[in-house]
C-alpha cells in the first residue's frame, strides 16, 4: 500500500487517524518548517517529507527519501512509550533516529497486540515482538537489495538506513529499496542484534511529543474540537450509595447556549461489563450545550433530587471497620510457612506495628473527558484511555454495534495513573452522542473527577516480627485489609527469608468505587513494610541496611517455601548499589537519611533518601535512587520515570488524603486536596541502573512504592517520631 | 452576551460572550487556542496561567470583561517556531512526562525569567509554587528554568 501525505515536518506531521470513520484529523497542526528552523540540534534536524510510504508492516512506513514513519501502538500516559516503543522498532530496522517520525496509532487489533497502559508492561510485553517487527523490516530492505544487486543477502551489511555490499561496494539507502521490499517475503524467523550493538537503545532520547508540549500545540483528549461538536458535562450523586430519583433541568435547558437535559444509563439491562467498567454511578443527568462556560453555569442551574440506594459510608466507619478486621485472624491464611504461633511464643522480642493510608484520588491534571459520535451503524470516539480494546467492547454493547463498527483513537493523556484504565467516562460520551445525536465532547469538571473517582483504597495493616535474643527474624506476620481488598501480597518479600511466616488477607465491602493507581497495593504496603524493618532493625540493634541484606541472604542461600515473588540477587543488588553510591554509614551533620526498599512490576528499587529540617519542616535534600529494571531502553526517559515516581511517592504519603462524609468525598478541588508543589520536592535525585542485559521490565510504577518509608525512616532520624499513618504532614511532629 | 475586543498573542481578536466567561475558556472555546489548559477552575493548579500585560494571571478565573486593552500572551504566542529561550531549556532537560501541566509552567517560568535571569532555587520554587504537576517534572523544571537564560 502507497499513501500519498502532504509535506510535513518530523516534529509536527499532520496525524491521520489509522482507525476506521474516515480520514479523521484530531486537529493536530503543521508546525514549523525547514528554512526558518533555529532550534538547536538537539531537537533533531528538519525532515523533507517523502512522495509516497512504502508500507513494510503495520509499525513501519519508509518514504522514498528513506524517511521512516514508526507506528506507537500503545497509549500514552506519560510514561514515555510513545518514544521508547518505537525506538525498540528502530534500532532492529538499523535506522538513523533523527530519521524517524513517530505516530500514534489507534485501536487496531489487527495488527497491534496489548494496547494498554497498566502495571508498567508495555515495554516488559512488548520487548520481544518489536524488535522482531524491525529486524523483519530490515530483512525485507535486505531482501530487496540482494535481489537488484544479485548477490547473496548474507553478505549484506546496514548501518543507520544504509545497505552495503562490501565486496562490490555498493551502497543504498533504505529509501531507494522500500518500493521493492514491501511486496517481498515477510521473513518468519530473523536473527536480532547482539545487544552489544545496539545504538539506539541504551542512548538518551529525547520526547517525541516534546516540542508540541512545550508549544502548547493540540494533542489532548480535552483539545479536541469538531465541526458541530457540542459540549456535555454530567452531574452524578452528590454521595456514593446514591442514585437519580428526579430531574427538573427546565431552568438549566433556559440558559444560554444550552441544547438539552437529559438523563442517560450506561448499564442497561443486558450490558456486557468488562473489568474496566468500574463506575459507582452510571446513571446521570447530562447537560449539552455549546461552549464549555455555558455548560458549566447551567449545572449549577440543575435541580435533581437523588435517592439513597445504600449506606452512606464515612471515613471514620472505614477506620473502625478496618481496625477491626485486622485484630482477627482471617478464615484461611493467604500463606503460611512453619509454625509461627510457637516461634512467636518463643520469640526473645515482639515488635508489633499497624500502619494506615487513606483513600487517594488519581487527579491526572487532565480531566476525565472523551469525544463520540454516534452515528448510524458507527461510533467514533477519540481521548484518553488507557484500556481502548475494552472500552471498545463496552461500548459495542452499550450501542448494539459490531466492534468493527466501532474506531478508537487514543490521544496523548494528561496523565493515567491507573485512572483511565476505567473507561465508564468514555462509554458516557458514546450513551451521549447517541442519545442527543450529535458528536459530543464529555468533559468533567475538576470537581466531577475528584469526587467521581476509582480511588486507591484505604488501607491497614499490621504487622509483627519475632525476633531471638541475637536479634534475627525468626517469625514474620501480616494481616492486611483495605476496602476492596488487601494490600498484602503474600509471597513477596520478606516471605522466603523468615522460617516462620503468615500472611493474613481481609477485605471490606464498599459502594465506593476503587481501582488500581499507580502501583496499586504496593504504593502503600510498600511504605508499611519498609517502615516496618527499619523499626524491626532498629529493635534488633542492626544497620538498617545490614539487616535487609542478611534475609536476602538467608532467601539466595536457602530460601524457605517455593513460591518467592522475587529475585533476592538482583533485590540484594539494588540495596548494595544505594549503600554504595549514597555513602550510606557517613554521617553528615543536619542530614537524616532513610533507606526503602522494594521489587514490584518486576523492576527492583532502593534508595536512600536525606532529609534536613528547616524551621521545625522536613526538606527533602536528596534522593539517591538505584534501580534494576533489566536494559534501559532510553536512560533519560527512564529517569524521568523514577524522578516522577519519586515526587508522586513523597507528595502522596507526606499531603494527600481523600475522606469521606456520609458517602460524599470532603475533598473536591486543589485548594482542599493537597498535591505537592514545587517547593516540596526533593532538591536533587540521582538515579543509579543496574547494568546486566536482562531484558527490560517496567519503569512508569516501581520507584514510586518504596519512596514513602525512605522518607518516614528519614523523618524518624529527623524528628525521633516513627510514622504510622499517612499522610505524614498531618502528624504533630511534623506540624512545624 | 457582548463583544470584546481583545488583544491575544499581538493579533485583535473578537467575541461575542458573556462578561463573565472567563479568559480560559474564551481562550480555548472560542479562539481556538487551546494550549492554555484547564485544571481546577479556582486558580490552585497553574495549567491555565497565561500572561496580561506581562504578568502571570490563571485564566480560570479572570473574566473576559476584566481584560480590556491588555495584552494577553499564551503558550502559544511565545514563539512561532517553539525557540523562545524557556521552550528551548524546556526541550533540552526534556521536561514533560504527561505534558499536561508544562504550558502553564513554562508560562510562570516566562515570567519569572523576563525579571531575573539567574533565580535562585527558591526564587524558582516561589514563583512556580502555584503550578502542580502531578507527574513530579519539579527537578527538572527547576533546571530548565536555570538553563533558560543561556539561549536568552
Ligand atoms: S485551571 Fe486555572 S489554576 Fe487550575
Ligand atoms: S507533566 Fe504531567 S502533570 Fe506535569
Amino acid at each position: 500500500m502507497t499513501k500519498n501525505l502532504i509535506s510535513q515536518n518530523r516534529r509536527s506531521f499532520l496525524k491521520v487517524s489509522a482507525a476506521a470513520g474516515g480520514g479523521m484529523i484530531i486537529g493536530f497542526q503543521i508546525i514549523g518548517c525547514k528554512t526558518e528552523n533555529k532550534l538547536p540540534d538537539f531537537v533533531g534536524p528538519a525532515l523533507d517529507m517523502p512522495e509516497s510510504w512504502n508500507e513494510m508492516n503495520a509499525f513501519v512506513k519508509i518514504g522514498e527519501n528513506g524517511v521512516v514513519t514508526i507506528m506507537s501502538p500503545n497509549p500514552e500516559i506519560g510514561q514515555n512509550v510513545k518514544t521508547s516503543m518505537p525506538m525498540i522498532i528502530a534500532e532492529e530496522l538499523d535506522v538513523d533516529w533523527n530519521n524517524v517520525i513517530v505516530e500514534q496509532a489507534g485501536l487496531d487489533t489487527d495488527n497491534f497486540r496489548r494496547q494498554l497502559a497498566g502495571g508498567s508492561q508495555s515495554i516488559r510485553q512488548g520487548w520481544k515482538s518489536l524488535r522482531e517487527t524491525g529486524a523483519k523490516a530490515r530483512n525485507m530492505l535486505l531482501q530487496a537489495a540482494a535481489k537488484e544487486w544479485d548477490v547473496p543477502i548474507s553478505e549484506l551489511t546496514t548501518d543507520a538506513g544504509v545497505i552495503s555490499h562490501k565486496s562490490s561496494g555498493k551502497n543504498g539507502g533504505y529509501g531507494s529499496f522500500a518500493t521493492a521490499a514491501a511486496s517481498m517475503e515477510i521473513p518468519g524467523e530473523v536473527t536480532l542484534k547482539d545487544p552489544k550493538d545496539f545504538k539506539i537503545i541504551g542512548k538518551d532520547t529525547r520526547n517525541v511529543d516534546g516540542l508540541k508540549i512545550a508549544m502548547g500545540k493540540p494533542l489532548f483528549g480535552l483539545d479536541i474540537q469538531r465541526e458541530g461538536m457540542l459540549i456535555a458535562m454530567i452531574e452524578h450523586p452528590p454521595a456514593f450509595g446514591m442514585k437519580v430519583k428526579n430531574v427538573d433541568g427546565s431552568a438549566a435547558k433556559a440558559m444560554p447556549g444550552i441544547k438539552d437535559v437529559v438523563t442517560i444509563n450506561c448499564e442497561p439491562e443486558g450490558f456486557n461489563k468488562q473489568w474496566s467498567d468500574v463506575n459507582a454511578f452510571p446513571e446521570l443527568v447530562v447537560i449539552v450545550g455549546e461552549t464549555t462556560w455555558e455548560v458549566m453555569q447551567a449545572k449549577k442551574a440543575l435541580k435533581v433530587e437523588w435517592e439513597e440506594t445504600s449506606s452512606l459510608e464515612s471515613s471514620n466507619d472505614h477506620e473502625s471497620i478496618l481496625a477491626d478486621l485486622v485484630s482477627k485472624p482471617t478464615a484461611e491464611p493467604a500463606r503460611k510457612d512453619g509454625d509461627p504461633e510457637k516461634a512467636f511464643a518463643g520469640a526473645e522480642t515482639i515488635v508489633e506495628r499497624t500502619y494506615n493510608a487513606p483513600f487517594l484520588a488519581h487527579n491526572t491534571m487532565e480531566p476525565m473527558n472523551f469525544f463520540a459520535n454516534v452515528t448510524e451503524g458507527k461510533a467514533e470516539l477519540v481521548g484518553p484511555i488507557q484500556t481502548p480494546e475494552f472500552l471498545r467492547k463496552s461500548v459495542a454493547s452499550l450501542l448494539g454495534l459490531e466492534e468493527d463498527q466501532i474506531s478508537i483513537m487514543m490521544t496523548r493523556m494528561g496523565g493515567g495513573f491507573g485512572r483511565r484504565l476505567y473507561g465508564h467516562f468514555a462509554v458516557e460520551a458514546a450513551a451521549i452522542s447517541q442519545k442527543v445525536g450529535a458528536p459530543v465532547k464529555l468533559v468533567y469538571t475538576r470537581e466531577d473527577d475528584m469526587t467521581q473517582g476509582t480511588y486507591r483504597p484505604a488501607y491497614k495493616v499490621t504487622y509483627k516480627a519475632g525476633l531471638d535474643a541475637d536479634g534475627n527474624m525468626i517469625a514474620f506476620h501480616v494481616r492486611g485489609a483495605g476496602t476492596h481488598g488487601s494490600p498484602v501480597f503474600a509471597d513477596r518479600f520478606p516471605a522466603g527469608t523468615v522460617d516462620h511466616y503468615l500472611a493474613e488477607n481481609h477485605a471490606k465491602d464498599s459502594n465506593i468505587s476503587t481501582g488500581a493507581w499507580r502501583a496499586p497495593r504496593s504504593n502503600f504496603i510498600a511504605t508499611a513494610e519498609q517502615s516496618f524493618l527499619d523499626e524491626v532493625a532498629e529493635v534488633a540493634g542492626k544497620d538498617p541496611i545490614e539487616f535487609r541484606l542478611a534475609l536476602f541472604d538467608r532467601a539466595i542461600k536457602n530460601p524457605v517455601g517455593e513460591r518467592n515473588d522475587y529475585d533476592p540477587k538482583r533485590y540484594a543488588g539494588v540495596l548494595k548499589l544505594v549503600k554504595e553510591k549514597s555513602g550510606w554509614g557517613q554521617e553528615q551533620s543536619g542530614i537524616h537519611r532513610g533507606v526503602s526498599a522494594y521489587y514490584c512490576h518486576n523492576s527492583y528499587v532502593a534508595q536512600v533518601l536525606d532529609v534536613e529540617m528547616e524551621d521545625g519542616l522536613p526538606k527533602v535534600k536528596k534522593v539517591y535512587c538505584a534501580v534494576d529494571c533489566g536494559i534501559v531502553v532510553n536512560p533519560e526517559g527512564a529517569k524521568n520515570q523514577v524522578e516522577g515516581g519519586i515526587v508522586d511517592g513523597i507528595g502522596h504519603a507526606m499531603y494527600s488524603a481523600l475522606t469521606f462524609s456520609n458517602g460524599t468525598p470532603d475533598q473536591n478541588n486543589f485548594d482542599r486536596y493537597r498535591l505537592i508543589r514545587h517547593s516540596e520536592a526533593p532538591d536533587e535525585i540521582e538515579v543509579f541502573f543496574v547494568d546486566n542485559g536482562i531484558d527490560p521490565t517496567g519503569l512508569g510504577e516501581p520507584s514510586l512504592p518504596p519512596i514513602g518509608a525512605a522518607l518516614a525512616n528519614a523523618l524518624y532520624k529527623a524528628t525521633g517520631t516513627r510514622l504510622y499513618s499517612q499522610p505524614f504532614s498531618t502528624e504533630e511532629a511534623l506540624l512545624g | 452576551m457582548a463583544n470584546f475586543n481583545l488583544n491575544v498573542n499581538g493579533e485583535n481578536r473578537q467575541v461575542d460572550v458573556d462578561g463573565s466567561t472567563p479568559l480560559l475558556w474564551v481562550l480555548r472555546d472560542h479562539l481556538n487556542l487551546v494550549g492554555t489548559k484547564y485544571g481546577c477552575g479556582i486558580a490552585q493548579c497553574g495549567s491555565c496561567t497565561v500572561h496580561v500585560d506581562g504578568k502571570v494571571v490563571r485564566s480560570c478565573t479572570t473574566p473576559v470583561s476584566t481584560i480590556g486593552d491588555s495584552k494577553v500572551t499564551t503558550i502559544e504566542g511565545l514563539s512561532e517556531d517553539g525557540t523562545h529561550p524557556v521552550q528551548v531549556a524546556w526541550l533540552e532537560h526534556d521536561v514533560p512526562q504527561c505534558g499536561y501541566c508544562q504550558a502553564g509552567q513554562i508560562m510562570s517560568a516566562v515570567a519569572l525569567i523576563n525579571e531575573n535571569k539567574n533565580p535562585t532555587d527558591e526564587q524558582i520554587a516561589n514563583a512556580l509554587q502555584g503550578n502542580i504537576c502531578r507527574c513530579g517534572t519539579y527537578i527538572r523544571i527547576k533546571a530548565a528554568v536555570k538553563s533558560a537564560a543561556k539561549y536568552s
